[in-house]
C-alpha cells in the first residue's frame, strides 16, 4: 500500500458521507480502507459514478497491497495467496493464510488417489469457533507421461473442489492436464530457465496463474518473473527452490527473507508470492519416517513465519497436519483483533436451576475451549468468564490475576445469584486454580468443586461428580 | 564516420582501459551496439545475463565517451539498445533482471552477550560456560553473523511430579533423584545446560525448607559440569527465599536464577545474584512494557549488570496464544535492535510449556468433530518442536526444554539456519519425480 492515513484516502472518496458504504462519514469509510478491513468496492457511488472512474483507479493503485495477491482454483474455496503489507505481523496484520497443498503422484492408482484426496479435503480441526482445514492438492507428473497425468488430474477434479497445482517442467505433460482442468484455475508448476518460454504460453493460453522456478538463483528468478509480467502474465508464484537439509536449507531461507524484504520495499519485479517446498523432506534420506514427517513439520515452520505463502507438502500424519496448521493460523491470526471476551455469566445450551456452574478466565482462547469442550458434548450449564485481563487461568493463578476475590466481584457483576438461580449453590472451579479453593468456599459462601486440569475432560468429570450429593 | 560496434570490441577496449590508457581512447559518432549473435543456441539465462553486462558496459563506455564530448549521454542509444532489442512483446527473450536488497540499516544496537556458568578460569567449577545474546540481526537474517548459537536447558524437578506419559517414558527411573536426573540430561540427551526446579517449595505442595532445597542445588552442581539454572516453585511469597538460599550454595558458579519478576521481591534476587555472582531471569507475562519496566528496576534500582540479565517473556504453547508470544518476543527484539536499551537482552522459553497443550497429551481430541487425531506419542514431541522452533525464529536465545527428540529436533533446526550443520548436498531439481 502505498498510503498509510485516512486522510490521504479521503482524497480519492466523493466526500458527500452518504451513508452507503454503512460508515457514517467518508473519513470512517477511509480508516477502513488503510486498515484493509474495508474495500473500495463497498463504495456504490465510487464505483458506480463515471465522474469517479479516474479517482477510484487511482486509489485502486495506492491501495493495492504490496506483495500481488495471487488466486488459485475457483469458487468457495479457492485458494488466495500473497497480498501483504508487512515484514512483522505486529504492524499490520499478514494477509492469506499460508496455504497447505498436499502431494499426489500421477503413478499411484485410482482408488489410491481418490483415498488421499479425501483424506486432505476432509481434515479438519475445531478451534475457538472454526474449523481449521487444508487447502488443495498438488498433482506430480512422476511417470512423464502426458495421458497419465491427465488421467490423474481428472480423477482428483472429480474427486474434490479444492485447488489444484499442475506440477511438471515438461510443457506437454502440463498441457493434457491444463485440458482436463481449464475451468479449474489451476497453478502451475513451473517455467525455469529451460521451457519459460512454453509455461509461459501456455498460462497465457488458458489465463491461469504460473510458478517461476530458479533454484537459488535470485537474478534468474527475477529474470524470469519480470519477462512473464512484461509478456501480460500477473499471476505469477516465485519458486527459490527449497533445500531440505544443511547449508542448502540456510541459503533457502535466506533466499524468502531477501524476496520478501525486497518486494515490501517497493521492487515490484519480485513482489510475488513465494512457493515453499517442505516436500524435499522426504529427499534427504531420513530413514525413518516419524523423522522424516518431522523435518517436513520443521521446514513448513520455518516458512510458514518467514514469508512462505504456499506450500506443497507430503505427510498426512495428523502428528504432521496439526502443529502445520495450528501455526499457519497462529501466523496469520489478526493482532488487532481483541483477546479476550467480555467478563460475564454465558449460558451453554439451555441451563436450569439444576445445571451446573462453571468458570473460567476471559481470555478468548481460554474461554472458547471450554465453551466448545461443553457444547460439544451436548452439557447445559452456566459459564462464568472472569476478567484476568486477558489473561490463561495458570498465568492468572500465578499472576495475581486470579483470586477469590475476582471471582466474587465477577459474580456480583453478572448478578448472578448462586442461592436463587440455581438450586445447589456449587460452583466447579478449574483444576489449574485448585489452590484457590479454600478461599472462594469463604468468599463465596458456596460449595466448591475441583474440575478437571482440561476442559476436555468435563464430561467425564461429569459422570463421575454430577449431580452433587 | 560512424563506426559500428561489437560487444567483443568493447570488452576489448575496457580490459585495458585505466586512467593511462584514456588518453588514447578516440572515439567517433554514437555507439551501436550488435547483440544478435546472441540469440539462439545459447543458453537464454546467459544471454540475458551477457545482454544486462554488455548494457552496463555500454553505459560506461557511453559516460565516457560523454566525457570526451562526443554526443552520446546516459539513456543514449548505447544504453537503450538491448533492452529495446529484449524487451519485444510476448517471449521473445527474457528480460535481464538484477536482485538487490539492502540490509537493515536501522539495526544498529547489538544485543547484550550474557555468560551462563563459571569455568575455573572464572573461579567456578562448570566444565564450559554458555554464551547467549550478542546478535546485531533477527535470527539467522543475513544482515550480521549471528555470534552464538540457540542453547539447551533441560528440566529436572526435585520431587517426582506429574508429567505427560511420552516425556515420563524417558525420565521414570531418575525422577526420585535429581542428581542422576541431571546427568542423564547430559549424557544421553544432549543438554547444553540444566534447569533445577525446586518446585517441592511451594507451602501448598511439600513447603520444603529454603535449606533443604539448597542441598539438591548442591547436587545438581556435583553431579554435572554444565551450567546450570534455578528455577523456585512460582510461590512469589516463598521464591525470594528459596533462589537466595540457593545462590548461596552455589556462590561462585554464575548460574542463571529463575525467576525475577514484578510480583515478587526481585530487589531480593537480585541482590543474590550479585553477592553470590549468578544472572537474573527478568519475568514478566506477555507485555513488553512491563518488560521494559522490570528490567529497568533490576538495572537502576537493583543496579544488576546488563551483562547478566536474560529475559523470559513468556512462552505460550502453540495454539494456546503462541501468537501472543511469538509477537511479542519479535517485538522485543525489533526495538532491542533498533535501540531500546531497555530490551537489548537475551531471551529465555520456558519450552516445556507445550505439554500443556491437549494435543500434545490427549489420547485424542475431546470433539466428536474433529478429524481422528492420530497416536499422541508423535503429537506431543513435534507441539514442543514447533513452539520453540517458532520463538527461535522470533529471538529466543535459550531454551527450556523436556522431552529427548523435541530437544534433538530443535537444535538440528536452529543450527542449520545458525549455519553449522553441514549435509550431503540434496538435489532437487527434479522433486517432481522423487519416489517417497
Amino acid at each position: 500500500m502505498k498510503i498509510n492515513s485516512p486522510l490521504q484516502a479521503y482524497k480519492y472518496l466523493p466526500q458527500t458521507n452518504c451513508g452507503e458504504c454503512g460508515e457514517p462519514t467518508c473519513m470512517a469509510f477511509a480508516s477502513k480502507l488503510i486498515d484493509r478491513s474495508g474495500k473500495t468496492a463497498d463504495c456504490p457511488p465510487l464505483v458506480k459514478e463515471k465522474k469517479f472512474a479516474k479517482k477510484l483507479a487511482e486509489l485502486e493503485g495506492l491501495l493495492a497491497p504490496e506483495i500481488r495477491e495471487v488466486i488459485i482454483g475457483v469458487g468457495e474455496k479457492a485458494a488466495k495467496i500473497g497480498g501483504d503489507d508487512v515484514l512483522y505481523r505486529h504492524k499490520l496484520t499478514f494477509f492469506n493464510k499460508t496455504k497447505m497443498f498436499f502431494d499426489v503422484a500421477d503413478n499411484m492408482d485410482e482408488a489410491a488417489i481418490v483415498e488421499r484426496v479425501k483424506q486432505v479435503a476432509d481434515f479438519r480441526k475445531f478451534y475457538v469457533g472454526n474449523y481449521l482445514l487444508l487447502d488443495g492438492v498438488a498433482i506430480r507428473a512422476v511417470s512423464g507421461d502426458p495421458a497419465k497425468f491427465a488421467a490423474a488430474v481428472k480423477k482428483v477434479g472429480e474427486t474434490t473442489d479444492l485447488p489444484l497445482i499442475l506440477c511438471s517442467f515438461d510443457p506437454a505433460v502440463l498441457k493434457a492436464g491444463l485440458e482436463v482442468a481449464k475451468d479449474k484455475n489451476p497453478l502451475l508448476y513451473a517455467a525455469n530457465k529451460d521451457n519459460w518460454k512454453e509455461v509461459g504460453e501456455l498460462a497465457l493460453e488458458y489465463k491461469v496463474p504460473v510458478v517461476v522456478s530458479a533454484l537459488n538463483d535470485l537474478d534468474a528468478l527475477k529474470t524470469l518473473a519480470k519477462t512473464f509480467a512484461d509478456a501480460g502474465i500477473q499471476d505469477i508464484v516465485l519458486d527459490p527452490g527449497t533445500v531440505p537439509v544443511g547449508k542448502g536449507l540456510k541459503n533457502t531461507f535466506t533466499n524468502f527473507l531477501k524476496i520478501r524484504r525486497a518486494g515490501i520495499d517497493g521492487d515490484t519485479e519480485i513482489a510475488y508470492p513465494i512457493l515453499a517446498l517442505p516436500f524435499t523432506a522426504w529427499m534427504a534420506g531420513i530413514e525413518d519416517p516419524v523423522n522424516a514427517s518431522y523435518w517436513e513439520t520443521v521446514m513448513a515452520s520455518m516458512f510458514t513465519i518467514r514469508y512462505g505463502d504456499i506450500m506443497i507438502l507430503h505427510s498426512m500424519e495428523p502428528y504432521a497436519v496439526l502443529p502445520e496448521m495450528h501455526l499457519v493460523d497462529t501466523i496469520y491470526t489478526d493482532p488487532r483483533t481483541p483477546v479476550a471476551v467480555d467478563g460475564a455469566m454465558y449460558q451453554v445450551g439451555s441451563p436450569t436451576a439444576d445445571s451446573p456452574v462453571f468458570f473460567t478466565t476471559n481470555f478468548a482462547l481460554t474461554y472458547y475451549t471450554v465453551e466448545s469442550d461443553i457444547a460439544s458434548n451436548g452439557i447445559d450449564c452456566w459459564l462464568l468468564a472472569v476478567d484476568t485481563d486477558g489473561i490463561g487461568v495458570e498465568a492468572a493463578v500465578a499472576g495475581g490475576q486470579l483470586t477469590a476475590d475476582k471471582v466474587k466481584d465477577a459474580f456480583d457483576k453478572s448478578t448472578f445469584d448462586l442461592k436463587k438461580d440455581v438450586n445447589h449453590n456449587t460452583v466447579i472451579i478449574p483444576g489449574l486454580s485448585a489452590r484457590l479453593q479454600g478461599d472462594l468456599e469463604d468468599s463465596l459462601g458456596a460449595s466448591i468443586k475441583v474440575g478437571p486440569m482440561d476442559s476436555g475432560r468435563i464430561p467425564g468429570w461429569m459422570e463421575k461428580n454430577w449431580p452433587p450429593k | 564516420m560512424a563506426k559500428k560496434m561489437k560487444l567483443s570490441d568493447i570488452t576489448n577496449m575496457f580490459a585495458g582501459m585505466d586512467v593511462e590508457a584514456l588518453e588514447g581512447v578516440t572515439i567517433e559518432g554514437d555507439i551501436e551496439l550488435d547483440l544478435g549473435g546472441l540469440g539462439g543456441g545459447s543458453d537464454p539465462m546467459l544471454a540475458a545475463a551477457l545482454g544486462q553486462e554488455s548494457a552496463v558496459l555500454a553505459q560506461h563506455f557511453a559516460r565516457i565517451a560523454g566525457m570526451f564530448g562526443y554526443p552520446v549521454g546516459i539513456g543514449g542509444p548505447a544504453a537503450a539498445a538491448p533492452a529495446a532489442a529484449l524487451a519485444a512483446p510476448k517471449f521473445k527473450d527474457l528480460i535481464p533482471a538484477k536482485f538487490d536488497v539492502a540490509n537493515m540499516a536501522d539495526w544498529a544496537t547489538p544485543i547484550q552477550e550474557v555468560r551462563i556458568g563459571n569455568t575455573s578460569a572464572d573461579g567456578g567449577s562448570r566444565g564450559k560456560a554458555v554464551h547467549v545474546g550478542g546478535e546485531k540481526a533477527l535470527p539467522f537474517y543475513f544482515d550480521a553473523e549471528m555470534p552464538n548459537r540457540n542453547q539447551v536447558t533441560i528440566d529436572v524437578f526435585d520431587m517426582r511430579i506429574g508429567l505427560a506419559k511420552a516425556v515420563k517414558q524417558n525420565y521414570d527411573e531418575v525422577m526420585d533423584s535429581p542428581g542422576e536426573w541431571a546427568k542423564k540430561n547430559v549424557e544421553q540427551f544432549n543438554a547444553d545446560m540444566i534447569t533445577i526446579h525446586l518446585i517441592s517449595t511451594d507451602p501448598l505442595i511439600k513447603d520444603t525448607p529454603a535449606k533443604e532445597a539448597a542441598k539438591v542445588v548442591e547436587e545438581v552442581l556435583q553431579a554435572v559440569d554444565v551450567p546450570i539454572a534455578i528455577g523456585g516453585s512460582g510461590n512469589p511469597q516463598k521464591d525470594p527465599e528459596v533462589l537466595a538460599k540457593a545462590a548461596e550454595v552455589a556462590e561462585g558458579e554464575r548460574c542463571l536464577l529463575a525467576s525475577a519478576s514484578l510480583n515478587l521481591d526481585y530487589a531480593a534476587i537480585a541482590e543474590a545474584a550479585l553477592k553470590y555472582d549468578h544472572d537474573v531471569l527478568s519475568w514478566t507475562q506477555l507485555d513488553m512494557n512491563s518488560q521494559k519496566e522490570l528490567n529497568r528496576k533490576l538495572m537502576k534500582q537493583c543496579n544488576v549488570p546488563r551483562e547478566r540479565i536474560i529475559m523470559d517473556p513468556t512462552t505460550a504453547a502453540l495454539g494456546y496464544g503462541l501468537d501472543y508470544a511469538y509477537t511479542n518476543m519479535e517485538r522485543i527484539r525489533l526495538a532491542a535492535l533498533m535501540g531500546d536499551d531497555e530490551l537489548t537482552f537475551p531471551m529465555s522459553s520456558g519450552t516445556t510449556n507445550a505439554w500443556g497443550a491437549r494435543e500434545s497429551w490427549m489420547v485424542g481430541s475431546p470433539l466428536k468433530e474433529d478429524s481422528d487425531w492420530g497416536p499422541r506419542e508423535y503429537r506431543g514431541p513435534i507441539w514442543e518442536i514447533v513452539t520453540g522452533l517458532s520463538l527461535a525464529l522470533a529471538g529466543n536465545d535459550l531454551f527450556m526444554m523436556m522431552h529427548p527428540t523435541s530437544v534433538a529436533f530443535l537444535k538440528k533446526a536452529t543450527q542449520t539456519l545458525f549455519g553449522s550443520i553441514e549435509e550431503e548436498p540434496v538435489d532437487i531439481s527434479n522433486w517432481i519425480a522423487a519416489e517417497v
